[in-house]
């Protein structure tokens, strides 16, 4: 065993003394009407990704629940006087993916198409229609209420589901991401073709996108599909900035019934932003504590030393403002007190003690070394390039994320879960079976 | 995390392959191994398959091949419990594994060089797992919440389990890939060592590495570390042939839930079960983008939105299975409309398709998607990697790939009417239905709703 290991170790040191990090070479620019380009060539494959990044997510919702959502939804539906079935087949008689969705921060629209021009032209005329010019069609418009309305009852009888509907509400009270981005039965019901209309003309504008090109085009076709798509929007205004993120002043149980076998179990507080002074110790912490798989200490101490539950986690959902901070897992009903007592006393010693070293090597080790899958496809790239190009990035943080990693120290991770991560004042949301106790007691 | 690969009602699973030479190699000791080009970025992934699965298990021990796959992490002689993923993970590979009907496969992404770290570890894996039983004790308990959290608390799934086990008579597919929880709690370790006995050997195994490496040095790699391991004798599976179903099969399943869900399935071949040069699986694929190929299919435009029945409907069929299968439609009827409802229309959509030739512009279009999706396939060396894995370790080869391509081109109007006259009949066809049960017991679910399946 010894004389196995000592190779693998050896292997690992050479190895990382020989990768030369190929890093997409990323050019930016901004269009006339002001929207931010992020580009990167992919000559290898015949084909290019595009996706008009806008912040128009659920936390524009206001008393409007579920209105980014259905307004994105929307988009397909009806563009230029064109039906929903003109739109589909344009696209998929040549074989291009338009493709959309929303969350909380972010809302979409994406294009993957063949670059041969008989396919791309024609592909990316009818998206710019879509993106452009949609009509919100009554009839279309109800039937995707109705969806929408449909998907909100599908979710509860999802625990899983329902337990971090919950866990947002709580978490978050009166600020914007509280809300989910399929909103309410109330909320949706109460929507209207007029406001989506008046929505999209709100934030559906060119200082409000980014436009993430990758794929084989040069960069005088990018900006030419750039200013195609972006510069046929309004030029409008960036969406106002979302208010802070409050701590929590005290913890909080919240116990739904659902009959189901397990008990899902959510636990955590306000996190951190993309651009947190604190991010890279708690991106690294976190790693160690709950964030890399198997080999992190939750799932070591629930699934590997108790098999209590199938997946147990934490990690950090970096936003515009301090996103959640999640631990949790799943586990037959009678087994969750225990397990909630695994995770807090885990939790509690890695913000005492924080990492050892030997952890916090092969953490690093990890990121280091497996930072080249993060950027080897063109669909990864495109996703970095919509995170870099919204958030408001440098354009090197590719290139200096490893090195920033390898300059987090063992204190530094301590120092900010200790600031940062208050289990005292955490939400903890169990959704499952009656078992005598209250949830987390 | 590791698991069961999702089953995919959806779309057909187009497969494809570009001109970037694959490279083939078979050790002394049976292992094949295959080697597939793509130097856009310094990685590599290196998949294990080994033939074996839910479909090679008897009544008693189902769930074993899965449960197994979760026992390969804990350890060997020389790695103990939890150091395979520690190592893996020093290296910065991502890992995983997964167990389907048909088979069972392991898998490392890793930068380019790491590749002989993943080659040392599963090698010794192969041969040496050490499967203490203290180790299994929990590891069936993981399996149990597994099977809790994918199964038992989620009703569409417990209604596809149990479809499964009406639709089949003979056939193995009728048990599920992850056991049936009475099975799980009923094995044994030793159930365990006699089933990796029984089935992990080079001569079992395939070997499929892609991405930014040199196949010669690769089929080096593979000989310094496999090429010393012992094969075994394999026993081929039984056939255990679906006898003919005689009738259509209807079962209610009773669930909390709060939307009614609809599955049919009709029994259809498959690229092995039919005769050589058989153009029929390609056909059946060929009709389920007819109907399933994207939002300008038949079931979105008509179903969806035309006659808004349906929150959600789809149709998939995948030929590569090993054994006969299943085409299969799904779907959840709108608010206001019942699962009877949406079946008649399905049933209509049938006799469309047994009626009326489809149209040179609905063939066109699913040649069109499937000819881009062979481009966009290649940006994922994974996939490209598994879609190699499937042919070899079912039982045909990697050159099916480009067949696949040929021979859906190839097929007519006539001949998705063909197959859909032969097996899309009421002889052929089972039917589910999941009825909800109050979730709440204060307020029964409305009737009739519709859903959506995210």
């Amino acid at each position: 065993m010894t004389r196995m290991l000592r190779g693998i170790a050896l292997l690992l040191c050479t190895g990382l003394a020989g990768v030369v990090q190929a890093m997409p070479d990323i050019q930016s620019w901004t269009t006339d009407k002001g929207a931010r380009v992020l580009f990167v060539a992919a000559p290898e494959l015949p084909m290019v990704d595009i996706r008009l990044v806008f912040d128009a997510g659920a936390a524009r919702d206001n008393d409007q629940g579920g209105i980014a959502r259905l307004t994105n939804a929307l988009l397909d539906q009806g563009a230029a006087g064109l039906d929903a079935d003109a739109i589909a087949r344009g696209f998929e008689q040549r074989g291009a993916i338009i493709g959309n969705g929303s969350e909380r921060d972010m809302a979409w629209l994406s294009l993957r198409s063949l670059t041969d021009s008989e396919r791309l032209e024609p592909s990316l005329e009818l998206f710019r229609k879509v993106l452009t010019k949609p009509d919100f069609p009554k009839a279309d418009f109800a039937r995707e209420q109705q969806r929408m309305l449909a998907g909100l009852q599908f979710e509860k009888q999802q625990p899983g589901t329902i337990a971090s509907k919950a866990f947002y509400r709580n978490l978050f009270g009166e600020h914007p991401y509280a809300g989910n981005p399929s909103g309410t039965e109330t909320d949706v019901a109460a929507l209207s073709p007029k406001a989506l209309r008046a929505f999209y003309q709100r934030y559906y504008v060119a200082r409000n996108a980014v436009v993430v090109i990758v794929g084989d085009v040069s960069a005088e076709q990018a900006r030419n599909i750039a200013s195609r798509l972006a510069d046929s929007l309004n030029a409008g205004e960036k969406a106002e900035p979302l208010p802070q993120v409050d701590s929590m002043d005290a913890g909080r149980d919240v116990f739904i019934e659902h009959p189901s076998t397990q008990s899902h179990v959510l636990m955590g507080g306000p996190g951190m932003r993309r651009e947190d002074p604190d991010y890279f110790p708690l991106y690294v912490g976190n790693h160690i504590l709950g964030g890399s798989g198997l080999v992190s200490r939750i799932s070591d101490e629930i699934r590997e030393k108790r098999g209590l539950a199938y997946s147990a986690y934490s990690y950090f959902i970096p936003m515009q403002r301090k996103g959640p901070y999640t631990l949790g897992f799943q586990t037959r009903n009678d087994q969750r007190d225990q397990a909630l007592a695994v995770l807090r006393e885990t939790l509690q010693t890695f913000i005492e003690k924080g990492p050892t070293p030997a952890e916090l090597e092969a953490a690093k080790n990890n990121i280091v070394a497996g930072f080249p899958m993060r950027v080897a496809s063109n669909s990864k790239i495109s996703e970095y390039l919509a995170v870099i190009g919204f958030y408001d990035l440098p354009l090197d943080y590719l290139q200096r994320f490893t090195e920033r990693v390898e300059a987090v120290t063992a204190e530094q991770i301590r120092d900010a879960f200790q600031r940062r991560v208050r289990p005292e004042h955490m939400v903890t949301v169990v959704v499952g079976g009656p078992v005598a106790t209250a949830a987390g007691s | 995390m590791r698991g069961l690969l999702a089953l995919v009602l959806g779309a057909f699973a187009s497969a494809a392959l570009a001109d970037l030479a694959i490279h083939e190699y078979r050790l002394d000791n049976g292992l094949k191994l295959i080697v597939k080009e793509d130097h856009r970025a310094p990685v590599a992934v290196s998949q294990v398959w080994y033939k074996v699965g839910s479909s090679y298990e008897h009544d008693g021990i189902t769930g074993i091949s899965h449960v197994l796959e979760h026992m390969m992490f804990k350890g060997t002689q020389k790695h103990p419990a939890g150091e395979f993923s520690r190592i893996i993970a020093e290296n910065g590979g991502e890992e995983n594994a997964f167990t389907s009907q048909d088979y069972t496969a392991y898998f490392q992404t890793m930068e380019k060089s790491r590749l002989p770290v993943s080659f040392e570890l599963e090698a010794d894996r192969m041969r040496n797992l050490a499967l203490p039983e203290e180790e299994f004790l929990k590891e069936v308990q993981v399996v149990m919440e597994e099977r809790r959290m994918r199964t038992e608390d989620n009703p569409q799934s417990l209604t596809y389990e149990h479809f499964n086990a009406t639709a089949y008579t003979v056939s193995p597919y009728r048990t599920p890939v992850i056991g049936w929880m009475d099975d799980l709690e009923s094995l044994d370790i030793d159930d365990l060592k006699a089933w990796y006995q029984q089935w992990y050997a080079p001569n079992n195994a395939t070997v499929v590495v892609a991405g930014d490496v040199d196949p010669a040095e690769v089929h080096a790699l593979a000989k310094q570390y496999f090429g010393a391991l012992e094969p075994s004798g394999i026993e081929p599976a039984k056939p255990r042939r679906e006898v003919e179903q005689r009738g259509s099969k209807r079962i209610e399943v009773k669930a909390p839930a709060e939307l009614p869900y609809l599955i049919m399935g009709y029994k259809t071949p498959v690229v092995l079960s039919a005769p050589a040069q058989s153009w029929e699986p390609y056909a059946l694929e060929v009709l389920a983008g007819v109907l399933d190929g994207g939002s300008s299919a038949r079931l979105e435009t008509d179903l969806v939105r035309g006659q808004a029945l349906a929150t959600s409907v789809s149709a998939g069929y995948d030929a590569y299975d090993r054994l006969q299968t299943l085409f299969l439609l799904s779907g959840t009827p709108s608010s206001g409309n019942s699962v009877a409802k949406l079946e008649n229309a399905l049933r209509a959509q049938i006799d469309r398709l047994t009626e009326t030739l489809v149209s040179e512009q609905e063939l066109d279009r699913v040649k069109a998607q499937i000819r881009a999706g062979k481009v966009y396939e290649q940006d994922s060396i994974f996939y490209q990697a598994m879609q190699i894995g499937i042919m070899e370790t079912v039982g045909l080869d990697w050159k099916e790939l480009e067949r696949y391509h040929r021979n859906l081109n190839a097929v007519t109007p006539e001949q998705v009417r063909a197959v859909a006259r032969k097996y899309l009949t009421d002889e052929r066809l089972t039917v589910a239905e999941l009825i909800p049960l109050p979730i709440d017991p204060n307020h029964p679910p409305t009737s009739g709703g519709g859903g959506d399946v995210h």
